[in-house]
């Protein structure tokens, strides 16, 4: 070793020379996974509009001070204007205001339903993954007779049975936010828990875990430390598949008219009050038609570009 | 049942290198792991025996207790490098996880703990490297960190199950001179396990040769290399190429006839009778015991 060390040291030197100005800021992995995501440009571009629409719908409200049921008769069913910017519904309501209002709803229902799907489908996954035999047999009978279910008619049935219920513990719009999102959230887990058993059975038998083991790493540290970062890039792109699938499963709620209550704008309840006017209005369908595509393509996107950069095994 | 492992006697003194050889699924690996009880369990159990570590057993111990042994007084690293690093943590992360499960120390700390160890297994560049990921390494040097890893806790004895056999022979050379030279620095005994009998003579103080999940001939490495007893052991030293022979006549490379016998019926007699030119009737009878021949030097044959 004493004679290899000089040796390796100076033939290190002009590197390190070179890589001086990067030595000045350590790469730590946050900011390598930073420059990853960067180089990824839908996922870049798909960022900014999601952040736009953030904005939008957390400050669109103070900006753009129009109530959202102002109802106005001689202004029904208006094109884009000046006035009213992406025009009117069947009653004169501004709907620059009620879509800016619904986003809120829209992507928080997303997102919360999101990490409610993950959060079961990653335990469930990782429980049956890890343990053999029975327990795992019950898990995954469970989880295919949660996919066997019919989704639609299970929701409804769901949100009919306890919708009274969940209004009078945390009032109409509080009880339906609630209810929602476990109720999507609770019938989208399934592809997640899959997902993740998947990776554990193969991941646990790795020798890097059974190095951990060696090295004694508890059964926790095993799984929390080892296992699941390795199983993680594929449940982040469902996951975001997820906000997508519930911001649309929302408005299909809304659409039947079992999501919030009728006059709470969300994205899907204006595009279910505009159906009926599709021929003499169609900026009605369109705007919450395009804001929903618009918040899913950036987030299925935002999914994509985090897989790649949270792997730092791909050469970006 | 299978017993893959059955009636192995081994002993390690400190500062000792202890060699276990045989050929592939003889139970050598199995041996290792059970020793750190690795072994998944169930389907696995200990049938019998004991696993004494100065002088207290391992066996009852529950995982939580084996946790404390682990890489703080035993350390075992394995035969795929390019494995066996988690490929989502940098080297530095996982080192300095192994320190801090077992030494109470900061990241920070540890981070410099494990710095240091890269330094220590000839790592060039080792502040650096700590924020490199297991891809961005070559096999050999995944073995240096994984050895680093192992070392971190200053383990009294370390067991390498086929440290070199994934990689090339120049790197071989230099991860076993690498083991060696961790070894005095720490004073560590280590059991090498392996299948190259050239990497035995070379590291090796004590041998244990095994077939098909017994210990057939146990002796000092220059007495089992200069006087072999047992048909097995003299059949994987002549089955070593030979450059200066090769050069004299023309031979072919000898080779032992046959398999390993199925441990799922393991014959009643020496194990390695079906495989054996000398074998005899009384062979295939009972399992010879194992005897002394020379000063520590142990045989399980009748002949």
């Amino acid at each position: 070793m004493a004679g290899s060390t000089p040796a390796s040291l100076s033939a290190e030197a002009p590197r390190v020379a070179a890589a001086a100005p990067r030595k000045s800021r350590p790469v730590t992995p946050a900011r390598e996974a930073w420059r990853r995501f960067r180089r990824h440009r839908l996922a870049v571009a798909s960022g900014v509009v999601l952040l736009v629409m953030f904005a939008a719908v957390a400050l669109g409200p103070l900006i753009w001070p129009v109530p959202i049921n102002e109802i106005d008769f001689t202004a029904k069913l208006q094109g884009p204007s000046w006035a009213h910017p992406l025009g009117t519904d069947d009653l004169g309501q501004d709907l620059l205001a009620r879509l800016l209002y619904g986003g809120r709803i829209s992507l928080a229902v997303g997102l919360a339903a999101m990490f409610v799907a993950v959060f079961v489908g990653v335990l469930v996954g990782a429980l049956a993954g890890m343990s053999s035999g029975r327990m795992d047999a019950i898990l995954m009978w469970l989880t295919d007779l949660f996919l066997s279910l019919p989704q639609l008619p299970l929701l409804l049935l769901v949100i009919y049975l306890f919708r009274d219920t969940m209004k009078g513990i945390f009032g109409v719009e509080g009880g339906a936010f609630i209810l929602i999102v476990i109720v999507i959230g609770g019938l989208r887990w399934m592809p997640v828990a899959r997902l993740v058993r998947a990776q554990f059975l193969s991941l646990r038998e790795k020798e890097f875990v059974e190095a951990a083991r060696a090295l004694g790493a508890s059964k926790t540290r095993q799984v929390v430390q080892h296992i699941l970062p390795n199983a993680l890039g594929p449940v982040i792109v469902a996951g975001t598949i997820d906000v997508a699938a519930a911001i649309i499963a929302e408005s299909t709620l809304s659409f039947l008219g079992l999501g919030f209550p009728s006059d709470v704008p969300t994205w899907g309840s204006v595009l279910r009050d505009a159906k009926d006017y599709l021929d003499i209005a169609p900026h009605w369908a369109l705007f919450p038609g395009a804001a929903i595509f618009l918040a899913v393509l950036a987030i299925n996107f935002i999914g994509d570009g985090l897989r790649d950069a949270l792997d730092p095994r791909r050469v970006l | 049942m299978v017993r893959a492992v059955d009636g192995v006697d081994l002993h390690i003194d400190r500062g000792e290198t202890l060699g276990v050889v045989g050929e592939s699924g003889c139970g050598k690996t199995v041996t290792a792991r059970s020793v750190l009880k690795l072994i998944d369990m169930p389907p696995g159990r200990f049938e019998d025996g004991k696993i004494l570590w100065q002088g207290r057993d391992l066996i009852p111990l529950d995982q939580a207790e084996m946790n404390k042994i682990r890489a703080k007084e035993i350390a075992i690293i394995f035969q795929e490098p390019m494995t066996s690093l988690n490929p989502v943590y940098t080297v530095g992360d996982q080192i300095a996880e192994v320190i801090e499960l077992h030494q109470k120390m900061s990241r920070k700390q540890a981070l410099v703990a494990a710095a240091e160890m890269l330094r220590l297994v000839n790592i060039p560049n080792p502040q650096r490297r700590l924020d490199d990921y297991p891809h961005q390494f070559s096999g050999g040097m995944r073995q240096r960190v994984m050895i680093a890893m192992a070392m971190s806790c200053q383990p009294k004895l370390l067991i390498a199950d086929e440290p070199t056999t994934a990689l090339d022979v120049t790197i071989q050379a230099q991860i076993l001179e690498l083991m060696q030279e961790m070894k005095d620095k720490l004073g560590m005994a280590i059991m090498l396990i392996t299948h190259a009998m050239g990497v035995v003579a070379e590291t090796c103080q004590r041998v244990t040769v095994m077939y098909a999940g017994k210990v057939v001939e146990e002796a000092p490495v220059e007495a089992l290399f200069g006087n072999p007893r047992h048909p097995y052991t003299q059949g994987l030293i002549r089955s070593i190429p030979r450059v200066d022979r090769a050069a004299e006549k023309k031979q072919r490379l000898e080779a032992i006839a046959g398999t390993v016998p199925s441990l799922l019926d393991p014959p009643p007699g020496c194990r390695f009778a079906s495989r054996c030119k000398y074998a005899k009737e009384i062979c295939t009878r009972a399992m010879p015991p194992l005897k002394e021949v020379g000063p520590g030097h142990f045989v399980r044959c009748v002949l």
